[in-house]
């Protein structure tokens, strides 16, 4: 919703840090993860990841999800699916070029990455190309199994 | 002008240490010399004349000339392929790539192709969305983006390996660009924008059109700050606007084109409205050559290509160069075609 998905942005700040430790503690669940399975948990789970941030962000599920390094703006919500910046087509209202009834997610990254602490210099991170593969994943999973040094 | 160890004029040049490409234009920007390059409108067809002719009417004032991809998300011949003309001539192209129509197998084998065919300079872009051009109901690609794009290239290039790890046996010499938008929102961010390209791999920057010096200033001491000037060479985007009416058609219509209403009012108040946008253009040239870190100008001149010759001419920027163009020189043309 995209009301919501402002509402998030606006609360950037405060999302970060719950996702932070949100993230810390799934890291400490990991033993029970792996004792389930992650090959069994990745259905429900992809679910619950789908709803919760497809109503906080409206979120594509690309399953590599970078929230907190954009100001809590998913960038999958660019038309263009630009990971790294805004494109030179963004209105002088701030609006979308290719959607100009949407503000644009970038301008709405950057008001959200300056309430972030840290938040720009995470923004100035190159961020690598999509690997496709990884659509309609957890992205939740994957960083516990990257954050335990497992094999995602 | 021709360099010293150049062995046919138009074929590509020695690399020199520290070069990345085998082409004129980044000799004539590491030289320190002002660059200038154009945009050659591509045509409609595919008859090969029509890209020599609209390449021909920039003989002489420009160091490239951009081989646009689909630009406004219209259909037109090929940035690869009007690259493959210009080059069989000895045309310096600067080959743009766009992430709207390709994926990452495709473009990195047009990387490959482009350089085989003797392309030295390729910009890396993401495209306009397909919703500004003729076929709207086109699957957007966006595979990558130009950040991504970049450093897809810079692989390519540095590391000799496709994105899969792949190796591959002669890399493509490449100077590698991007666009950037000074004039757009965020304004504040576009700097630190720049650096990110600058990072993945950018060597060379073509920015959008400039009506608005003084945006442009506080852009490039934002450059400054982040410590880029010695690290890109930035041309800065100019184009002759042909009357007040297409001038406030363009900044309502074409986003990301920020046109302040001095100029709309300049315009207007003038009696030959065409003259005085090139009288525009000529002055813009003038204050932007002055700016540090300033490379080069990148003239668009949409549907107006045939004024760049003069409006370079008079705005003096080239100071008295002439950069090469195929059948400059007779004579060395001549054993060209007889080798």
């Amino acid at each position: 919703m995209y009301a919501v998905r402002q509402w998030s942005v606006r609360h950037a700040r405060g999302l970060a840090g719950f996702y932070r430790a949100f993230e810390s503690v799934l890291v400490a669940m990991s033993p029970l993860l792996r004792r389930i399975g992650y090959t069994r948990l990745e259905r429900p789970v992809a679910a619950l990841e789908r709803g919760v941030k497809g109503v906080l962000f409206d979120c594509r599920m690309c399953g590599q999800c970078i929230l907190s390094s954009t100001g809590m703006s998913c960038p999958m919500n660019c038309p263009k699916n630009l990971r790294n910046g805004p494109c030179g087509g963004v209105r002088a209202n701030g609006h979308c070029e290719v959607r100009p009834e949407m503000k644009c997610v970038w301008v709405e990254a950057v008001a959200g990455a300056a309430r972030i602490e840290g938040g720009l210099q995470a923004l100035s991170q190159v961020q690598v190309a999509v690997d496709r593969r990884l659509q309609g994943r957890s992205s939740w999973l994957r960083v516990v199994r990257e954050r335990t040094g497992e094999t995602a | 002008m021709n360099f010293e160890d150049e062995p046919v004029p138009g074929y590509p040049l020695p690399i020199l240490a520290g070069y990345s490409s085998p082409g004129r234009f980044e000799r004539v920007l590491r030289s320190g010399l002002f660059a200038v390059t154009t945009e050659l409108d591509p045509p409609d067809s595919a008859d090969p004349e029509d890209v020599y002719r609209r390449a021909r009417v920039f003989d002489g004032y420009v160091d490239a000339i951009n081989a646009t991809d689909g630009s406004g998300a219209n259909c037109h011949m090929s940035s690869m392929a009007v690259c493959a003309l210009l080059t069989r001539v000895g045309y310096a192209p600067v080959m743009q790539i766009s992430c709207r129509d390709k994926n990452r197998i495709a473009i990195q084998g047009d990387i490959l192709g482009g350089a085989a065919m003797g392309v030295c300079n390729v910009l890396c872009l993401t495209g306009d969305g397909v919703q500004a051009g003729d076929h709207p109901q086109a699957l957007p690609v966006f595979d990558l983006d130009c950040m991504t794009l970049l450093e897809t290239a810079r692989t390519l290039r540095d590391e000799h390996r496709f994105l899969s790890g792949r190796k591959i046996t002669y890399a493509p010499r490449v100077l590698l660009g991007a666009a950037e938008n000074p004039f757009a929102l965020p304004t504040e961010w576009r700097a630190q924008r720049l650096a990110k390209k600058v990072a993945a791999g950018a060597q060379f920057i073509q920015t959008q059109w400039c009506y608005d010096p003084p945006l442009l200033r506080a852009f490039m001491r934002h450059v400054e700050e982040l410590g880029l000037l010695d690290k890109v060479f930035i041309l800065v985007g100019v184009g002759p606007l042909r009357s007040a009416k297409s001038a406030e058609w363009i900044r309502t219509h074409v986003p990301g084109v920020h046109i302040p209403d001095a100029v709309v009012a300049r315009l207007a108040g003038a009696q030959d409205q065409a003259a005085e946008g090139r009288k525009l253009c000529i002055d813009l040239i003038q204050e932007i050559r002055t700016l540090k870190g300033v490379h080069g100008v990148h003239v668009m001149a949409f549907r107006q290509e045939h004024t760049v010759a003069e409006i370079i001419e008079r705005s003096g920027v080239l100071n008295g160069r002439v950069p090469w163009y195929p059948g400059r020189d007779p004579q060395t043309n001549s054993t060209r075609k007889a080798s």
